[in-house]
């Protein structure tokens, strides 16, 4: 893979850098010239994955949180978000959709679902008390 | 640039209520929108309340746990929850969750 151009933000948990992760996507995104309806579902997935890593990961504390990206000669981008926080036991039933481990929140329990919609391969990699990176690949040009 | 900013909310009259939501609706914004919204639905006990999205620049999955937060305070008291205006990927992510199930789509 033929990597030509890249990036990586690191920022802490805390809520107001879900803005701040997606208009770093979109603006590292816009030179590919993707379509707006490709920016918007990557914006989106890339919210959901820092959205866990807030929510979840680093529950009760802070940590530090990073956003990588690498675009490809072969119109692919790769996305990386990783945590260093607690990890998730199951990874499987977490991506579950509706399933969260928080029920008595507002949660709807369907980031992973659309995180998988939004992207033509997902994957997750966790270890517990290490941390967890999703990784997002998905084809925006031809 | 996009900001939140708080729900318009407007009795219409006949029981029906209506939330204008705009700007971005993730997981640090959905509260206080949850709060105004919930404020209205004690207030008034609507029979419909129509969560109206065209002004919405970006919603994640946060903004289905509001739909589907506010679907469960509006059954008890027989409310209906009609959502409008939503297009582009915050449609498809309300279709993901499968929202036509909890409310009309319009």
């Amino acid at each position: 893979m033929k990597t030509i151009n890249e990036m990586k933000l690191i920022f802490p948990s805390n809520p107001e850098n879900e803005r701040l992760a997606r208009v770093a996507i979109s603006a590292f995104l816009t030179d590919l010239n993707p379509t707006v309806s490709v920016i918007a579902e990557i914006k989106t997935a890339v919210s959901e994955a820092v959205t866990n890593c807030i929510v979840h990961a680093y529950r009760g504390t802070t940590g530090l949180i990073t956003v990588s990206a690498k675009a490809s000669a072969s119109g692919r981008v790769h996305i990386r978000i990783t945590d260093r926080g607690c990890g998730i036991e199951d990874v499987k039933r977490a991506m579950e959709p509706l399933y969260t481990s928080h029920p008595e929140e507002e949660r709807a329990g369907l980031g992973f679902a659309v995180m998988e919609s939004f992207s033509d391969r997902l994957t997750v990699k966790s270890a517990p008390g290490k941390g967890t990176t999703v990784t997002l690949i998905k084809k925006i040009c031809c | 640039m996009s900001v939140v900013v708080e729900p318009v909310i407007v009795e219409v009259g006949d029981g029906i209520i209506e939330a204008f939501l705009s700007g971005d609706i993730d997981h640090k914004n959905a509260a206080a929108i949850r709060y105004d919204i919930d404020f209205a639905i004690e207030r008034h006990k609507p029979k419909t309340l129509v969560l109206d999205f065209s002004k919405v620049e970006f919603m994640d999955s946060s903004g289905i746990g509001l739909i589907m937060g506010r679907f469960k305070k509006l059954s008890p008291i027989g409310g209906r929850l009609v959502v409008a205006g939503a297009s582009g990927t915050i449609k498809k992510v309300m279709k993901i969750a499968g929202i036509e199930k909890l409310a009309e789509l319009v």
